[in-house]
C-alpha cells in the first residue's frame, strides 16, 4: 500500500529539509515534530510559501506539568487536501513564551487569544494579545493543571463522594464564600478597579484628527444582550457616518469552561458534553469526538454503524442549514415567515433524532466504536419518506421564493465579500470558505467514516458574499440529501458497535486529532491521553469561533445594518463560539 | 377558566336582574386584572444558550405559544413582563442579566429555564458558570430539563399563569408605596464579586491571608 499513497498524502520528512531546526515527535502515540522554538515562523514560512501548507486549522497548547513544559500545537493543511502536518513547541512552564503565527496566518489570532487566555502563553509579535473567552482582571490562567476552580473536588472523575460512595453534598457547603467564586488572599473589593473595555475602545481606529472637515467617530456597542447576535455575542463597531470603520468581535458570554470539565471527566463523560457545544447539530459533535478517541483507540465502528453516523451527520447537516437559512432571513428583515417554514422541517428531523435518541436536541448517540442505539425499520422508512418525498420540495420551496427575491438580493449581493485569499488565510471553513471560492471539504480533502464511497459534490461558489453563502447552503442541503438516498439504499444490517459497551473505555497513551466536516465547518477535537481513564488535555477546535475571524474583514466599509446580514451568514452558535 | 369559576362568576351572590343574567358579570378587580396579567405575558426576546434553541421552537408554529397571549417577544426590557432566563448564566455575562431585570417594568416575572439557569446544570462546577440565576435575581418558576421540551416550558409558563391569577393586588411589592430598589449590578473583579456580600469578601480573604502568612511562620 505503501507506493499508493499519492503524492499529495505524503508528510514532507522536515528533519532532512531542516537539519538542527526539527525533530521527530518520538513519543509513544505522537507524531509531527517538534520545531525550535526560534526557528518556528522560518519553518511555517518555508512550508506555507514552497511545500504548500497554506492552511492553518488548529492552534492550541497543552500544559504537560509533570515534565514542567508547556507545548503549542499546529495543525497544518494544504488547501489541496490531504493529512495533517503536525508541529509542536515546547517552551519551559515558569514564563511560556512563543513567536505569533498572526503575521503568516491571521486565523491564528482568536486561537492564540484563547491560549493565552487559558494557558498564559506568551505569543511574541501578536498584534492584540488580551484575554479572549474571559474578562481582563480575572486571577490565574485556568486550564493550567494546577489552578482549582472554587467547586475543585478532586482531580479526576469519578468523584469518591458520588462513586463507590454515594454521599453527595452541595458544593456551596465547601466554599468559604458559599458560592462558585475564589479571591486572592487579603483581597478587598472595595480598592478593585476594572480595566473595563478600556482596551477594546483604544484599539479601534478612528477618524484621523488632522481631517479638513471635523468629525466624530461614533463607538456602538451591538450586544450581548440583541436579538441579531444569534445568542450572547458582542460586537463594538466604531463608526464613520454610518460607514464602519473598525469591528472588534468579543466573546466568552457564554464560555462554559467545556474544556476544564472536560478534562476532569473520563472520555466517555465528555460525550454529551459535546453535544451543548453547537447545540444545533449534536449529531456532527459527538461523530468528531468519536473519531478522535477512536483514533487513539485505534478502533473502527461496524459498517451499519457508519452508515448510521453519517445519515445522521447528514441530517444534521440539512437542518442546520434550513435554520441558519430562516435566520439569515430574519436578519434581513422578513421577520420569522422564512424561520417559521425552516423550523417546521427541523421538528421533523428532530422527531427522527428523538426516536433513535431519546433526546430531541441533546442526543448523545455516538459511542467509541459505534452507535448507542440501532435505527428500527420504522424510522428508516420515516427517513425514506423525508428524504425522497418532503425535504427536496422544502429546498425547492425556499430557492423559489427566496433566491430571486429582489430584497434578498438587494441587500446580499456584493455585501460582506471575503476573498479567496482572506479566507484561506483566516482559517474559515465550512461553507464560509467553500462560497469565496475554495472547494475544501473535509469529507473529499480527508475522508473519513465511509464518505470516501459515497458520491456528492463539494458545492462551490466563487464571490464571497453573503448571497453565495446562502446559496452554498440550498446546494448543500442538496447534495446532502444525495448522500442520504445512498445511505437508506446501502444501509447493511449488522451489529451497530464493536466489542461490548463500556462504561470506562481504555485509551492508550498518545494523541489524536480528530475532525469532521460539520454543517458550521471544519470541527476538530485535539485529545491527548496519558493512558488514564480521563483525557490529559481535550480541545475542540469550534469552526464558528475561527470563522468569526473574517467577520471584521467582511464587515468594514459597510453599513452598520449590513453587520447583522454578515454575521447572519457566518452562522455562528455562541455554544460553539465560547465552549 | 374551569367551571367552577364560571359558575362563581355568573352566580356572585348579589342579585342580577333576570334580563342581564348571563350577560353581566360581577367579579372582583384584583381577578379581572389578574385574568387579563396573566394572559398577555410579553417575554423579553432574550436567549442565552442551547434552552433559546428550544424557547424559539415553543414560539413557532407547532407548539405555539401564541395560544397563551405570549407571541410578542419583545427585544426591549421596558415592554416585557417576563424574563426567560434560557441557558448557562455565565459570571461574564450575570452583570448584563441583572441590568436587563432591573430595567424591566414592573411587574415583572423571572423564569428560570432549563438546569443550568436554575442551579448551574451539568456546567456548575465551570469556573465561569453561575450556580443559577437566583442566586442575583428572584426566580417565579423553574422549569426542569437539559433543556426543557417545549411541552416543559408551556407548563412552565402555565404555572407562572396560575401564579400571577392567584396574586393579591393588596400585597405585592410593586403596587405598594415608593420605589422599588434595584439589584446591585455585580462587578467582574479577580472573581465574580456580589456588591452584597462585600463584607463577607473581605473577611474571609483576610482570615486566609493570615492564615496563609502563619503557615509560611511555622514551615520556617
Amino acid at each position: 500500500m505503501s507506493e499508493a499513497v499519492p503524492k499529495i498524502a505524503q508528510i514532507p520528512d522536515l528533519v532532512n529539509l531542516f537539519p538542527n531546526k526539527v525533530q521527530l515527535d518520538t513519543r509513544p502515540g505522537y507524531q509531527g515534530y517538534i520545531v525550535g522554538r526560534e526557528h518556528l515562523l522560518d519553518v511555517v514560512r518555508q512550508l506555507r510559501d514552497e511545500y504548500g501548507y497554506d492552511y492553518l486549522s488548529s492552534v492550541t497548547g497543552v500544559d504537560y506539568l509533570p515534565e514542567g513544559k508547556m507545548e503549542v500545537v499546529y495543525h497544518l493543511y494544504k488547501t489541496l487536501g490531504g493529512p495533517a502536518l503536525v508541529l509542536k513547541v515546547q517552551t519551559p512552564r515558569e514564563e511560556p513564551r512563543v513567536p505569533s503565527l498572526v503575521p503568516l496566518f491571521r486565523g491564528a489570532e482568536f486561537q492564540e487569544r484563547e491560549a493565552w487566555d487559558l494557558l498564559g502563553i506568551r505569543f511574541e509579535g501578536h498584534p492584540d494579545l488580551r484575554r479572549i473567552l474571559m474578562w481582563e482582571g480575572f486571577a490565574g490562567f485556568p486550564l493550567r493543571k494546577d489552578w482549582r476552580e472554587p467547586y475543585f473536588e478532586e482531580e479526576a472523575k469519578p468523584f469518591k463522594s458520588r462513586w463507590p460512595e454515594g454521599f453527595v453534598f452541595r458544593a456551596e457547603d465547601r466554599n468559604p464564600f458559599g458560592d462558585n467564586v475564589q479571591y486572592p488572599p487579603g483581597f478587598d473589593p472595595e480598592t478593585w478597579t476594572s480595566p473595563d473595555d478600556e482596551a477594546v475602545y483604544r484599539a479601534l481606529k478612528r477618524i484621523g484628527e488632522d481631517d479638513d472637515f471635523h468629525t466624530d467617530t461614533l463607538v456602538v456597542n451591538l450586544g450581548p444582550q440583541h436579538p441579531s447576535t444569534h445568542g450572547v455575542f458582542r460586537m463594538v463597531v466604531s463608526l464613520s457616518e454610518e460607514t464602519i470603520l473598525d469591528l472588534k468581535p468579543i466573546m466568552g458570554y457564554l464560555h462554559r469552561n467545556h474544556e476544564k470539565i472536560g478534562e476532569r471527566n473520563t472520555f466517555l463523560q465528555n460525550m454529551p458534553f459535546t453535544d451543548r457545544l453547537d447545540y444545533l447539530c449534536s449529531m456532527s459533535n459527538n461523530f468528531g469526538y468519536a473519531l478522535a478517541v477512536e483514533k487513539l483507540m485505534g478502533i473502527k465502528p461496524p459498517e451499519r454503524a457508519e452508515y448510521i453516523r453519517v445519515m445522521m451527520a447528514e441530517l444534521t447537516r440539512f437542518l442546520n442549514h434550513i435554520f441558519a437559512i430562516g435566520f439569515l432571513l430574519n436578519d434581513l428583515g422578513a421577520y420569522f415567515t422564512p424561520a417559521l417554514y425552516a423550523i417546521e422541517e427541523r421538528e421533523l428531523i428532530l422527531d427522527v433524532f428523538e426516536a433513535v435518541s431519546g433526546s430531541r436536541m441533546m442526543c448523545n448517540y455516538f459511542r467509541f466504536g459505534g452507535v448507542a442505539r440501532d435505527v428500527s425499520a420504522d424510522i428508516l422508512a420515516k427517513v425514506r419518506r423525508l428524504v425522497y418525498d418532503r425535504l427536496p420540495r422544502k429546498v425547492d420551496e425556499m430557492d423559489e421564493f427566496l433566491t430571486h427575491n429582489e430584497i434578498v438580493r438587494e441587500r446580499c449581493e456584493g455585501v460582506g465579500v471575503l476573498t479567496a485569499e482572506q479566507a484561506i488565510a483566516n482559517s474559515a471553513s465550512g461553507p464560509v470558505l467553500r462560497a469565496s471560492g475554495v472547494p475544501y471539504d473535509v469529507r473529499r480533502a480527508e475522508p473519513y467514516s465511509i464518505y470516501d464511497r459515497l458520491e456528492f459534490d463539494v458545492a462551490v461558489r466563487y464571490h464571497g458574499d453573503i448571497y453565495d453563502r446562502y446559496l452554498i447552503r440550498l446546494d448543500e442541503m442538496r447534495q446532502s440529501l444525495r448522500i442520504l438516498q445512498q445511505v437508506l439504499r446501502d444501509i447493511p444490517d449488522g451489529p451497530i458497535m464493536t466489542g461490548k459497551p463500556q462504561y470506562q473505555v481504555r485509551v492508550p497513551p498518545g494523541e489524536a486529532y480528530g475532525r469532521v466536516e460539520g454543517p458550521k465547518g471544519e470541527l476538530g477535537f485535539y485529545v491527548v491521553s496519558n493512558g488514564k481513564p480521563n483525557p490529559w488535555r481535550y480541545h475542540v477546535r469550534a469552526p464558528s469561533f475561527i470563522n468569526l475571524t473574517s467577520l471584521a474583514d467582511m464587515a468594514i466599509g459597510h453599513k452598520v445594518a449590513d453587520v447583522v446580514a454578515i454575521l447572519g451568514s457566518i452562522d455562528i452558535v455562541l455554544g460553539e463560539v465560547d465552549r | 377558566m374551569s367551571e367552577k369559576e364560571i359558575t362563581e362568576m355568573t352566580t356572585p351572590g348579589y342579585e342580577i336582574p333576570p334580563e342581564l343574567r348571563h350577560q353581566v358579570t360581577i367579579t372582583t378587580l384584583e381577578r379581572i386584572y389578574n385574568w387579563g396579567r396573566a394572559n398577555s405575558l410579553w417575554p423579553m426576546m432574550f436567549g442565552l444558550a442551547c434552552c433559546a434553541i428550544e424557547m424559539i421552537a415553543t414560539a413557532a408554529s407547532r407548539y405555539d405559544l401564541a395560544r397563551f397571549g405570549m407571541e410578542v417577544m419583545r427585544p426591549s426590557p421596558r415592554q416585557s413582563d417576563v424574563l426567560i432566563v434560557s441557558g448557562t448564566v455565565t459570571k461574564k455575562m450575570v452583570p448584563q442579566i441583572v441590568r436587563l431585570y432591573n430595567q424591566m417594568a414592573e411587574p415583572r416575572y423571572v423564569i428560570a429555564m432549563g438546569a443550568c439557569a436554575s442551579g448551574g446544570g451539568p456546567f456548575k462546577e465551570g469556573y465561569n458558570v453561575v450556580s443559577g440565576i437566583d442566586k442575583f435575581i428572584p426566580v417565579d418558576v423553574y422549569i426542569p430539563g437539559c433543556p426543557p421540551t417545549p411541552q416543559a416550558l408551556l407548563n412552565g409558563l402555565i404555572a407562572l399563569q396560575k401564579k400571577i391569577e392567584r396574586q393579591s393586588l393588596r400585597d405585592l411589592p410593586w403596587y405598594q408605596k415608593g420605589a422599588a430598589e434595584p439589584i446591585p449590578i455585580p462587578v467582574l473583579g479577580p472573581d465574580l464579586m456580589d456588591p452584597r456580600k462585600y463584607a463577607l469578601i473581605r473577611e474571609v480573604t483576610r482570615r486566609q491571608a493570615t492564615q496563609a502568612q502563619e503557615g509560611e511562620v511555622s514551615n520556617e
